[in-house]
This record gives C-alpha cells, structure tokens and sequence, in this order.
C-alpha cells in the first residue's frame, strides 16, 4: 500500500558523518521507532535532491545499502518502498522504557552532570555493556 | 564510456605568465565534477580549454571524445554556463530564449519555457532587472535548454546570497537526476560543492592538487594524532599533506592507500573541507617556498 512520502530527510553537515550514511541512519532509526513500516515509500531520489541540494548518487547510495540489508525494496518505475516492520512488538515497550530514561536523566542532572557528561557516560556504559553481550 | 574530459600534459600561458601547467586529468562520464581553489588558480582558464573559448599552448584536451568546439554538433553536446552570465543586461528572458533556439539544433523549449515559469520569470524583463540567484538560474535554463551531455558552470553559485544559492544547486541536482548529464562546476568556496560533488579536483597556482572520486579520497585521507614526531619516519607509503605539531602533539593529515597500523596514531576521517584546505596549505606553502620547520612535500 502506497501513503506517499512519510519521511523528510535532512542532513547535518557539521556531524562528519557522510551524508549518505545520515541518509541510511534516518530510515533505520524511522523504521526501528515505527515511525516507518512496511508498504511506506521512501522519497524519490528526485524528490530527495531538489530538496537537500545534494548529488543524486548519494540517494542512490543510501537506497542501495537500505535494499541490501533487506529493508527496502525498489520497484521498477515506481519506487522505493519499506520491505520490513522491525518496530513490531517491542515497540509497545518504547513507552515505558523511556520514561524510565526520562527518570535517569533527571537524576543525572541532580547529580549535576551537564548534557556532554550524560551522553559520554551513556555510550561509555552502552560499549561496555555491549561488549560483555557479545563476548 | 568515453571520459567526460581527458587531458594530458595540458598548459596554457597568457604571455610569461601560465595559467595551467601540465595537467593530466581523465573525468569519467556521469559524474558532478567540483572544480576548487583560490581565486586565480587557473579554474577558469581550464574551463574555457574545456569549451573551447581557449586553445591550449601545450598538450591535449578532448571533451566527451572530441576535440572542444571543433564544429556545430560538439558545441551543441556542452552546455556552458560563464561567471556572470547572462552577459547582456539589455536582453530580454525572451530573447536569451529565442538565442538559444537560434544556436542550438536540439533546443528544448518546452522545457525552457516550464523552468522560467517555474521560476516566476516574466518573458518580457530584462536579464539587467533579475536579481543575481534569477540571473543564476535564467543562464542554467538556457544551458540545459540545448540538452547539453555535459555542463560546465563557472562559478555558478560564488556571487549568489545563501538562499539563491541553495536553490540553484537544488535545480541543478534536479537536472542532473533527471537528465544523467555530466558536470564540471567551479568554485573558490568548498561548503558550495561539499554536497553536491562525487568527484573533485584540486587546483592550485596553476597546477592540479589532487583530483578523483570524493568516496576513494575520503578512504585514502585520514587524520593521525599522536606524540610528536618526524615526518620523515612515517612508511614511503603515508604521504604527509598537512602536519601540525606542538612541542608533544603530531597532528598529520596523510595520503595513504593501506590501513594505518601504527597504534601510536588516533586515526580520524577527514572531511572534503579539511582535504581540500590541507591541498590549497600545502600548494600555498610551496609556493612560498616556507620550510622553517615544516618539510614541504611535492
């Protein structure tokens, strides 16, 4: 099912981050938050550069790694569309769990970190944790 | 595929002085080509070797296979698009129209007219009375009008306010997405071509930098920090760009195809701008010749 364009890109050319992978980002977190769901259609690459002013290979570029990871699909002629729901279940449990991050930050900030201190801790605290989970 | 343009040992002299020096680029087809350096680098005279509104003093340039401007059918293949342009202030958007209709076999009016509605351009104004981003985009209608398998764009966007200048890069990107044409653009400011160009050339003081895909450069091009040290005791194979160094801090930014292994080194990515800049330092500083303390690479 076709409801037209339901994600606005934009970039942050101070990130470093390549564009195209900003691009790639954007769905993923889109599709992860449900904000994206199978049968959506991305922008057209078309749509995408005369709106970002940006060379139309980089759109390409994004697609192209979005369908080889298998949550697009390109139709021919008419376009790109999510293949895959990721959100599904968990998403239900998105509501609590960042209320209770809400809590944390609170608390965070009663401790008197400020918002560089917060996010250094959380990544640090993600790759150790991240890490023990795979090894 | 033919090479959009090939060029070999390319000079151009004006006089005693030279404008570009042997330059040897081959620019594969269907690419946004950013063309950067400082003003007088020698960016427009390559341009114009490209369209044929130059001839070379040495070597050789051939542009989509031909040789530029040679007759009627190569001149109808590039559009080209001068700084400043449209020239004549005392035309009207009609007649810059009827102009390129005249010149060009292939012209497309259908598509010229829709653009210049699009841009809420009255036929009758004068291009004297347009502000410079409808100036911008009135000289780019005219150009791809011709349907064009190439354009080349002097300094299309360097006199234009930030919003006409989004909005010309916008249309181009349009075009480019819509058309596959292939484009050569200039500029002395690199923020201009930073989003809209997949593969770039350096040129400085006559002389090409560095030139290639903007993806291969980027891999090829890391930022080493780490404890002071020597150039010269890097591998053969890491050439150093850009080096900064405080009494216990080596900042360098290096050329190297292999991975860099040293763990000594925080290794960084570096951005088109940080690439471009540590090109136009090194060519600077060459040129003047500095070397207190600073070993100036070729």
């Amino acid at each position: 099912m076709n409801r037209g364009n339901v994600i606005q890109f934009y970039l942050d050319s101070r990130s470093g981050v390549a564009p195209y992978l900003q691009l790639v980002h954007q769905v993923r977190r889109a599709i992860r938050l449900g904000f994206l769901s199978a049968g959506d259609q991305l922008p057209t690459v078309h749509d995408v550069v005369t709106r970002l002013a940006i060379n139309p290979n980089t759109v390409l570029k994004a697609y192209k790694e979005l369908e080889r990871d298998g949550l697009v699909g390109a139709r021919q002629g008419v376009g790109t569309f999510v293949a895959k729901t990721l959100s599904d279940a968990s998403v239900a449990a998105h509501g609590p769990l960042r209320e209770d991050l809400k809590r944390w930050l609170a608390k965070a900030r009663q401790a008197g970190l400020d918002e560089e201190s917060i996010e250094a801790l959380i990544w640090d605290t993600f790759r150790s944790v991240s890490g023990q989970g795979v090894a | 595929m033919t090479a959009v343009l090939e060029a070999a040992g390319l000079g151009k002299r004006f006089g005693r002085r030279a404008a570009l020096s042997d330059c040897t680029l081959t620019i594969p087809p269907g690419k946004v080509v950013g063309l950067v350096g400082p003003n007088g680098a020698g960016k427009t005279t390559l341009l114009q070797l490209a369209v044929g509104l130059l001839a070379p003093t040495s070597g050789t340039i051939t542009v989509l296979g031909a040789r530029p401007a040679v007759n009627a059918a190569q001149l109808g293949r590039v559009g080209f698009v001068a700084q400043d342009a449209p020239t004549y202030a005392r035309f009207t958007v009609a007649d810059y129209l009827r102009l390129g209709a005249h010149m060009n076999p292939a012209w497309d009016n259908e598509l010229a007219l829709s653009r210049i509605e699009a841009l809420g351009l009255d036929l009758g104004q004068r291009a004297g009375s347009l502000s410079g981003g409808e100036r911008a985009q009135l000289a780019l209608t005219v150009a791809i009008a011709k349907r064009p398998e190439l354009l080349v764009l002097d300094e299309p966007v360097s006199s234009l306010d930030p919003l006409a200048r989004r909005e010309f890069l916008q249309a181009l990107m349009g075009v480019v997405s819509r058309d596959s044409v292939s484009v050569v653009l200039s500029s002395h400011l690199v923020a201009d071509l930073e989003r809209v160009c997949d593969y770039l050339i350096v040129l400085v003081s006559s002389r090409v930098q560095v030139a290639g895909e903007v993806d291969d450069l980027l891999a090829a091009h890391h930022r080493l920090i780490g404890p002071r040290r020597a150039e010269r005791s890097l591998p053969a194979n890491q050439l150093v760009i850009e080096a900064d160094h405080t009494d216990k801090q080596s900042t360098l930014l290096v050329r190297a195809e292999d991975p860099i292994l040293d763990p000594a080194w925080t290794v960084e990515p570096v951005s088109v701008e940080d690439l471009v800049l540590a090109y136009m330092g090194r060519a600077a500083a060459a040129k003047r010749g500095r070397r207190n303390g600073l070993e100036v690479q070729r």
